[in-house]
């Protein structure tokens, strides 16, 4: 029989949130960004499941669904975004991306 | 139940703190998968049989498949030196741990509860698709063509320009010349 409280389940989600938010902040590397991001979303739509565990609804897995949706269409843009980076700067540090004008003539 | 749900979470915190952490691209991507299947696991106990398959089919099935093939089509952490050091012993301990524990809870849940239900009322797979077909027909729609634009955009983006080469020149002529 399961009788956790919803609290801690909801707990449980912030810190998984807050591993995604740091890994955000703290690495450099595009790659890991996008993985906490993962992380995040995938947190944010526990929420979700939870909620409609809670409430005997259906609605909470439909969202969970949709989450899974954005969060697909949105690795595969971002990775290939990481792909043309690469290819331009041979480099995945995010602070690489610093300058917004390009120097060389041939980006022009 | 509850124990399973604690140790389900606690190996998903640790595992996604792992997969932050780690330096290698790769060894943080089989960490998160890790990580997915623990929360899988939580899925199910709270009842959401359709979400815990999903979850392992299409996040740690799909999304994460994608980070590898790009992290190895980029050739990071892929060095000679590196695969030196996976093959020590000590690579192996807290991922072994860590997956084993989740192969326990699968056996104990196979054997233990094969009869009884998970406690919390299932929700199931019928309710969802129907309130999906129905009350959110629409937004099942945009979520089509949002998946479109990503399949646009990520061969627009993924598309490599190629470079002209004059014979005498080293330059390129064009850079944005596009092959057709």
């Amino acid at each position: 029989m399961v009788t956790i409280s919803m609290e801690i389940q909801l707990i449980f989600a912030g810190v998984l949130f807050l591993i995604g938010l740091i890994g955000f902040l703290v690495r450099r590397n595009i790659i890991f960004m996008l993985l906490s991001i993962e992380i995040m979303l995938n947190s944010a739509a526990l929420v979700f499941v939870i909620a409609g565990s809670h409430w005997m609804e259906a609605d909470g897995q439909v969202m969970f669904i949709f989450i899974l949706t954005v969060s697909a269409a949105e690795v595969s843009v971002g990775l290939a975004m990481i792909l043309q980076m690469y290819h331009h700067f041979k480099t995945l540090d995010a602070d690489a991306l610093r300058k917004l004008r390009d120097d060389e003539k041939n980006y022009e | 139940m509850n124990v399973i749900f604690y140790i389900a979470a606690t190996i998903a915190v640790i595992s996604s703190i792992l997969a932050i952490s780690n330096r290698n691209a790769i060894h943080a991507l089989l960490y998160l998968i890790i990580s997915l299947l623990s929360i899988s696991v939580v899925f199910y106990i709270l009842g959401a049989h359709l979400v815990a398959a999903l979850e392992v089919i299409v996040y740690a099935g799909a999304i994460m498949v994608l980070f590898i093939f790009v992290v190895m089509m980029l050739n990071i952490g892929m060095e000679e030196e590196a695969e030196k050091k996976w093959l020590t012993p000590g690579m192996w301990v807290i991922p072994v741990i860590l997956a084993g524990i989740l192969l326990g809870i699968f056996i104990y849940v196979l054997r233990v509860f094969r009869s009884e239900t998970s406690g919390i009322e299932p929700i199931s797979p019928r309710e969802v698709g129907f309130s999906l077909f129905t009350t959110y027909l629409i937004a099942v729609e945009l979520a089509g063509i949002l998946l479109l634009a990503g399949i646009v955009g990520a061969y627009h983006l993924g598309k490599r320009k190629k470079k002209i080469f004059h014979r005498f020149s080293d330059t390129a002529l064009d850079e944005n010349y596009e092959d057709d």
